[in-house]
């Protein structure tokens, strides 16, 4: 940093008011916090074994193998081997912002797979964007200016706050939703919250909902989702779904997107929908950045691609993908196959947690459990809730997330990831709840036996350490993903 | 409320203005090639596109790189350590926006020696971005506040337009830069801009906006130059300066010769090293526009962490971040492939350059860059003002057959200019572009001429050879 040209003060003065403005939420939030503490203490099985298990981080990395084996089998679906180097020239060259064809065409089939086959998507109505992340922020700056307001149900995945609001200048505003219904969105819910609004003279845009929602882990019902559209069309606002978790529904409940909806109800202005969609949960493939707009709008498909400018998918990449994604027998297999081991791992957490008297929201979609620990908590406070979350990242060693990072209403909900982790960590995770949970009752149990003036042996290990041969637990050995 | 009406009213002011530019002719005129693409075979009398600045002369050299080394970028490849991590599924989880450690190194290492070594980059102040487009306006977005002005040199690149301006909602005052001096930025230039924006427009000034080598002058900064616009910005106290250096690897100056970089200039005053900000590339000088690879380089701690953040919304894929670290990591074939780069964009300027010259029209001296910018003021009509710059050019994309963007669309204070891309085309297919503007400007010399007195039939006559013969090397060039 310079010395003595300019003070710290007038430093923040040189840059602009939104570099300096904190409104990337990294600086606020626990949910960064808890990531920060994982950096500093990282788990893994040998080198340090009694490190922080990550478990705010919602990626796929149980099915990294079947891509492994079909990248074996296609070699030519990269331009970097013998059989594939042929394309390098037209692909490094490709710098279309429509993308290549055969790309959007393969991504298109894999959506309506996805979807069960349920609805046709267009190939020319794809647009890309910079992982989902970037294709948030494109439909932000689309639908609405600077002060305008999309309506949003809590509790939400953190990052929103970042990507519809720090550089569009947007707002979100809660639409309130409360365990006693499951956190589903009530009709009651969604009008206060237009009306709220209204009063405080925000102009609300659109509402945004995310299908199978981060952080619940649950699936948004057929007749909630017209309802949503008849409440858009009625009020001229957008309806924009993040259906990115898509690919992940496990549950016997069958995942209905907003297409299937829109398609269902003719009399719905198609102008209003837009979906977000992303191969970064799915299929498990963060780093490659494919994030995608689909948009029923002509005049948003045509801006958005303008602006997917600011952030295409490497047409190294797109390659890959399309040839990946082309290959039906292959995506069929794979999503059977993810699905399956959701469930299994799911159950494995979930089971884990009702051993030991700890519910989750039952859900049947995403990467994570939405858990229920009011019962653990010394005061319902948001205080309260930082104070368990503390104990959790600190004693018992496990990156969660709490509720409030998500804007939850009601202290004493937590985030727990399950799929970005092998098996044995799964299970040490598991184990480390299950003591601290024990521990928790027997401390309880101690001061009412204290009480009645008995005394009993203290003494608990909060760590298992009889370690068995294991897999290695997720490190990468690049570096620590901070995202 | 009509249709058109209310569909305005549902969307963002963003997508109803026309502030990304496209509607200028620069884009239109690729829209005309789009819709009747040339094409030696199936196309030969279609457009050829010059309004392309992609360098597609030494993409063989890297085919060449991959093809010879399998094994560094080969997915299949699993990692021997103890533990089951295999290269695939390291790259598809790592979306760190750090930016991948060894391709970062790699990145700094090829900018260094590109500048000679003269200077140093250090991996650590380096923001990887989607491309050049998305640096310049995380900067712009790091740097002003909506309303704030960024002064850019005229003519500048029209890509601008979008990339500060758009969805930044920042504003760019352009320093007057003239053709009696070579466009070079002087001082006075550049207090007039300021004056203007200041006084005259009411704007807050954030800084400066260059390009060395410039796009689309294709000439770079003499040491004077820079030292001009580092003096300017360290007597306004609180100017950033953005240099775009995406062209610094396509100057082809003599072995040996190095063009300056800002970066020099700055490491001679460390007191303004939190106020210039270096953009790079690798779609110019490698020739992998596709790969969305740009990066910003900053001392500022602040901007560097800011833009870093930002870089969210469009990191580089880990999968290209990987390719690029093995073949930019190879130090040999990095030295290897610049060399020859140079030599044969020398060689493509110059076959334009003399291409011209034999139809009586000059360029502006250049020593870099994938084009060249082409004095064609005595081709313009009477008036020789903006309107006759347009007509001329549609004149040369319609029937002439060639898309080439006028000095208007890159806001040139003087009509007549126009830059002409020369590197992202075949050899065959450049001689058959100077072959249609030779036939163009003699048909249009002819009918100046005409306009004076009729034809007489020797001339006539002349004429129809000259046409019917020149048709069938048509069919030999256009190979």
């Amino acid at each position: 940093m310079a010395s003595g040209f300019q003070d710290e003060a007038a430093e923040h003065h040189l840059l602009s008011e939104m570099a300096s403005n904190g409104g990337h939420g990294e600086n606020n939030s626990l949910y960064f916090d808890g990531w920060k503490a994982y950096d500093r203490d990282p788990y893994h099985p040998t080198l340090n074994p009694h490190g922080i298990i990550q478990m705010g981080l919602a990626e796929n990395q149980l099915c990294h193998d079947l891509m492994e084996e079909w990248i074996r089998n296609n070699p030519e679906a990269s331009i970097c081997t013998e059989e594939g180097v042929s394309c390098f020239k037209a692909v490094a060259n490709f710098q279309d912002y429509h993308g290549l064809p055969f790309f959007r065409e393969a991504v298109a089939k894999f959506m309506e797979k996805v979807r069960g086959g349920q609805v046709r998507f267009d190939p020319d109505r794809i647009v890309m964007s910079g992982g989902a992340t970037g294709a948030q922020e494109t439909l932000a700056f689309c639908l609405a200016d600077p002060g305008d307001a999309f309506l949003i149900p809590v509790p939400y995945y953190p990052a929103f706050d970042r990507d519809f609001c720090w550089r569009t200048r947007a707002r979100l505003l809660p639409i309130h939703c409360s365990s006693s219904n499951n956190f589903m969105i009530t009709a009651s819910a969604l009008e206060s919250a237009y009306q709220n609004a209204q009063k405080s003279n925000i102009r609300v845009k659109g509402i945004l909902i995310v299908n199978p929602s981060n952080p619940l882990g649950t699936t948004i019902d057929k007749h909630s989702l017209q309802s949503l559209l008849r409440f858009a069309n009625h009020r001229r606002i957008h309806l924009v779904c993040d259906e990115i978790f898509g690919g992940t529904v496990f549950g016997s409940t069958r995942f209905t997107s907003l297409s299937e909806a829109l398609e269902a109800d003719p009399s719905a202005d198609r102008r209003l929908v837009h979906v977000v969609c992303s191969l970064s949960k799915d299929l498990g493939l963060p780093g490659f950045r494919v994030g995608v707009i689909y948009s029923y709008n002509d005049a948003v498909v045509a801006c958005a691609r303008k602006m997917s400018s600011f952030g295409m998918v490497s047409s190294q990449t797109q390659h890959f993908v399309g040839r990946m994604l082309a290959d039906d027998d292959f995506t069929s297999k794979y999503l059977a196959e993810n699905a399956r081991r959701l469930r299994e791992r799911h159950a494995v957490f979930a089971g884990g947690l009702r051993r030991v008297g700890i519910r989750c929201l039952e859900g049947n979609g995403g990467l994570f459990c939405w858990m229920d620990l009011r019962g653990l908590l010394k005061e319902a406070t948001a205080e309260g809730e930082a104070d368990l979350w503390r104990v959790i990242v600190g004693e018992v060693k496990l990156n969660v997330s709490p509720g409030s990072a998500f804007h939850c209403d009601e202290p004493g909900w937590f985030r727990i990831c399950f799929a970005n982790m092998d098996d044995e960590t799964a299970e040490r995770a598991v184990r480390r709840i299950r003591m601290f949970v024990e521990k928790k009752q027997m401390k309880k149990t101690m001061r009412w036996v204290d009480g009645l003036r008995l005394s009993l042996p203290r003494r608990f290990d909060l760590e298992d350490v009889a370690l068995t041969p294991r897999l290695l637990s997720p490190q990468s050995p690049l570096v620590h993903a901070t995202t | 409320m009509s249709a058109t009406a209310e569909a305005s009213k549902l969307l963002s002011r963003r997508v109803t203005c026309n502030s990304h530019g496209q509607e200028s002719s620069y884009f239109l005129g690729w829209l005309e090639y789009e819709r009747n693409p040339y094409h030696p075979l199936s196309n030969p009398s279609g457009i050829i596109q010059m309004g392309l600045a992609e360098n597609q002369l030494s993409l063989d050299l890297l085919e060449t790189w991959l093809a010879d080394h399998p094994e560094s970028t080969d997915f299949k490849k699993a990692a021997d350590e103890a533990g089951s991590s295999s290269l695939f599924r390291d790259l598809a989880l790592f979306q760190d926006y750090h930016g991948l450690p060894a391709f970062k190194q790699a990145l700094a290492d090829y900018m260094s020696e590109l500048r000679g070594n003269k200077v140093s980059f250090d991996p650590k102040k380096l923001v990887i971005t989607a491309g050049a487009t998305s640096a310049n306006e995380i900067l712009a977005f790091c740097l002003a506040d909506p309303g704030d002005a960024f002064l850019i040199p005229t003519p500048y690149y029209p890509g601008f337009d979008r990339d500060l301006k758009w969805r930044t909602g920042a504003n760019i005052v352009p320093i007057h830069c003239s053709s009696s001096n070579g466009f070079r930025i002087t001082r006075h230039a550049l207090e007039q801009a300021y004056k203007h924006a200041v006084v005259k427009r009411k704007l807050r000034v954030k800084g400066v906006l260059v390009t060395n080598p410039s796009n689309p002058l294709g000439t770079t900064m003499s040491p004077d130059e820079l030292r001009t616009l580092a003096d300017f910005i360290e007597d306004k106290k609180s100017l950033h300066l953005i240099c775009d250096e995406i062209y610094y690897g396509t100057s082809f100056l003599s072995p040996g010769s190095f063009i300056s970089s800002i970066k020099q200039v700055v490491d001679g005053r460390p007191h303004l090293s939190d106020h210039v900000h270096i953009v790079c590339s690798l779609s110019k000088d490698l020739g992998l526009p596709g790969f969305r690879v740009g990066a910003i380089y900053s001392d500022n701690e602040l901007v560097a962490a800011a833009a870093t953040k930002m870089s969210s919304f469009g990191l580089v894929s880990s999968q290209t971040q990987h390719l690029l670290s093995a073949m930019l990591g190879d130090g040999d074939f990095r030295r290897s492939y610049t060399a020859e780069n140079k030599r044969r964009l020398r060689e493509r300027q110059r076959r334009l350059v003399e291409g011209l010259r034999n139809t009586g029209i000059e360029c502006l001296e250049s020593n870099a860059g994938l084009f060249c910018w082409v004095d064609m003021r005595h081709l313009l009509a009477k008036t020789g003002c903006f309107q006759a710059e347009m007509e001329l050019w549609k004149k040369i994309v319609y029937d002439v057959g060639l898309n080439i963007s006028p000095g208007s669309s890159c806001h040139c204070s003087e009509p007549g200019w126009f830059r002409l891309c020369f590197a992202n085309m075949t050899e065959a297919t450049l001689d058959l572009a100077m072959h249609r503007l030779r036939d163009f400007v003699e048909r249009d010399e002819a009918i100046r001429r005409s306009h004076r007195r009729p034809p007489g039939p020797a001339i006539i006559a002349r004429w129809v050879r000259r046409l019917s013969s020149k048709r069938r090397p048509l069919m030999q060039l256009s190979r």
